[in-house]
């Protein structure tokens, strides 16, 4: 019954109805659901908790202490959180791309081949290495040197190393963390390509502080804003629409105004 | 209203005279005389270190080294394999003694290097942030400075005189006390440096704790935990009073032929610190000439590990 929801291309719905650091209220009523071989941008400005969502759709906050969360997160119709879901087989189904490209200290092939050792598994690690890297659009520029360590590369070629690294498990969602932050314009541009590409075959959500990347990159968008009226810094759920609409016809007065760039 | 003799520029002029340099000036007098004062004082410290490894090179080399023959004769190999000499000997060398030492900061190696790495997880990791960390934590700090004669006290009565005999495992066992710290605390401080994202990215790649742990942030890890260990063998090579209690001293091989299971451990054993110590108050001039040699080599031996464990932290990951 779970499974059987054709007319739902949803594949993970996600629903924050009050998320907790100790006693910070980092964000409150978020409701953003992730479509099926779509990219799903998540913008607003610094601190409106944009990374604080998009980690919880893979259980990465449950390394923070203190975290605290209300609400549900559905994948594929289950609650991730759950009290018998193993937050590490999550993830290997949620994988991530971080902020800043953190390959491991180890050679690109091995960086690779990472989540393959760690789920034991069994089979030809040369092609899943080029398939991966392929598909990270990076293998024509390390295919001669793949014994090398992964941190020897540029750091636009490392995020597509994470990248590669990511999809070579062959996970269902891939996270994006504002991947692009740490990039030049030409890297940036690289990774937004490869995005349509990746989207063929995975579902995206991407959190960003550059519209002009959303608008780029995005199908749907979410707008977070901060509430600061409770005394704390409060993010949550302006609008959220299809990127055309929301940046073309924005409904909520704060979304026109951070379109229009009167604050940032 | 500005007077004409105050224009702007001419108060330009008087500032700069000010700002020039004056010997006459109390502070930058004072200011050289500083600098001279501690120039001289650094150079004083480094004294008693350079007449130590002076007179070491000066009366050990010339025990060990005779500049006649060929180039390989010029070292006393002798030194390295005969046994020490008795009173009135001639000759002889201190090779049980350089096995005695090797083999007992090995075996306090092999306890304390498997327990401070542990430690040393559970401090960085698991319960960084624990009251149980904490108090560990200084317990460590206390031991890194304890007396080790004291070491080797606590190693006499648990070993010596529970097993009722001299060994190589009791030495063993009080070097040990003098390791852990040292292994602990460099080995936390190595798991630290791992930058969190690295381990972040295996986390969000599904990999469990252990995994982490295992694949990504021991062997990032790995040079500050080895060059924590050549550190601790360093200082246990060195260190006399904890054997005196607990290995003494022998004047034999702990082996009787050159293989491993003819080892006797459980016998008194001797090593190169004890030999020092023993002979230096020798009334013999050849005993006395061989403490001498063979506090050569005990430096050499730990300036050796010492720099083993140094260039292995500098060629660690860069970032």
């Amino acid at each position: 019954m779970i499974d059987n929801q054709p007319a739902n291309d949803t594949v993970i719905e996600c629903d924050v109805k009050e998320l907790y650091y100790g006693n910070f209220k980092a964000v409150r009523d978020t409701h953003v659901p992730i479509k099926q071989g779509q990219i799903t941008a998540f913008i607003g400005p610094s601190g409106c908790g944009k990374s604080t969502v998009l980690r919880c759709l893979n259980r990465m906050n449950d390394l923070i202490r203190g975290f605290r969360f209300e609400g549900h997160v559905h994948f594929r119709g289950q609650n991730i959180y759950g009290p018998t879901i193993d937050p590490v087989a999550v993830r290997r189904h949620i994988g991530m791309v971080f902020q800043q490209p953190n390959p491991f200290a180890m050679s690109i092939y091995k960086n690779i081949t990472y989540g393959l050792r760690i789920n034991g598994y069994r089979g030809n690690y040369d092609e899943v290495v080029e398939r991966a890297l392929r598909g990270a659009a990076l293998w024509d520029e390390v295919k001669d040197k793949l014994k090398q360590s992964g941190l020897s590369l540029s750091g636009g070629q490392q995020q597509r190393l994470c990248i590669a690294r990511a999809i070579a498990v062959e996970p269902e969602v891939l996270l994006m963390d504002e991947p692009c932050s740490a990039l030049d314009p030409i890297a940036t541009r690289k990774i937004e390509e490869l995005m349509q590409e990746l989207k063929k075959k995975y579902t995206i959500a991407i959190v960003t502080h550059n519209m002009q990347q959303a608008q780029r990159v995005a199908d749907q968008t979410a707008f977070l804003y901060v509430d600061t009226s409770e005394g704390g810094r409060t993010g949550y759920l302006v609008e959220r629409e299809e990127t055309k609409r929301l940046f073309e016809d924005p409904q909520q007065e704060y979304t026109r105004q951070y379109i229009r760039g009167e604050f940032s | 209203m500005a007077s004409p003799d105050k224009d702007p520029s001419s108060l330009s002029e008087i500032e700069l005279t000010r700002l020039e340099h004056s010997l006459r000036k109390p502070r930058t007098l004072l200011s050289g005389f500083l600098t001279l004062v501690t120039t001289v004082l650094t150079f004083t410290a480094l004294v008693p270190l350079f007449s130590v490894v002076f007179m070491l090179f000066y009366r050990g080399g010339s025990t060990m080294f005779e500049f006649s023959g060929y180039p390989w004769e010029w070292v006393r190999w002798s030194l390295f394999y005969e046994l020490p000499p008795a009173a009135f000997d001639d000759g002889g060398g201190f090779g049980n003694a350089l096995v005695g030492t090797l083999i007992m900061v090995a075996i306090a190696a092999l306890i304390s290097v498997p327990f401070g790495i542990m430690a040393s997880i559970f401090l960085a990791e698991l319960g960084a942030q624990s009251k149980t960390a904490s108090v560990v934590r200084f317990c460590a700090k206390v031991l890194s400075g304890f007396p080790s004669i004291l070491a080797g006290v606590f190693a006499y009565g648990a070993v010596v005189l529970v097993t009722g005999k001299f060994s190589a495992y009791a030495g063993g066992v009080a070097l040990s006390i003098l390791m852990l710290p040292v292994v602990m605390l460099t080995s936390e401080e190595a798991i630290r440096m791992v930058p969190s994202r690295m381990k972040e990215a295996s986390i969000g790649m599904g990999a469990t704790q252990t995994q982490t742990m295992w694949y990504v942030t021991l062997p990032t890890a790995l040079p500050g935990i080895i060059t924590g260990v050549m550190l601790a063998v360093a200082r246990a090579a060195g260190e006399t009073a904890p054997l005196l209690f607990t290995a003494l001293f022998s004047n034999y091989w702990s082996m009787s032929t050159w293989s491993p299971t003819s080892l006797e451990l459980n016998e008194p054993t001797a090593s190169m610190a004890v030999l020092i110590y023993n002979f230096s108050s020798s009334f013999v001039d050849n005993q006395k000439e061989m403490a001498w040699s063979a506090s050569l080599v005990l430096v050499l031996v730990v300036l050796m590990t010492n720099l083993i464990g140094k260039s292995l932290s500098s060629s660690g990951p860069k970032r």
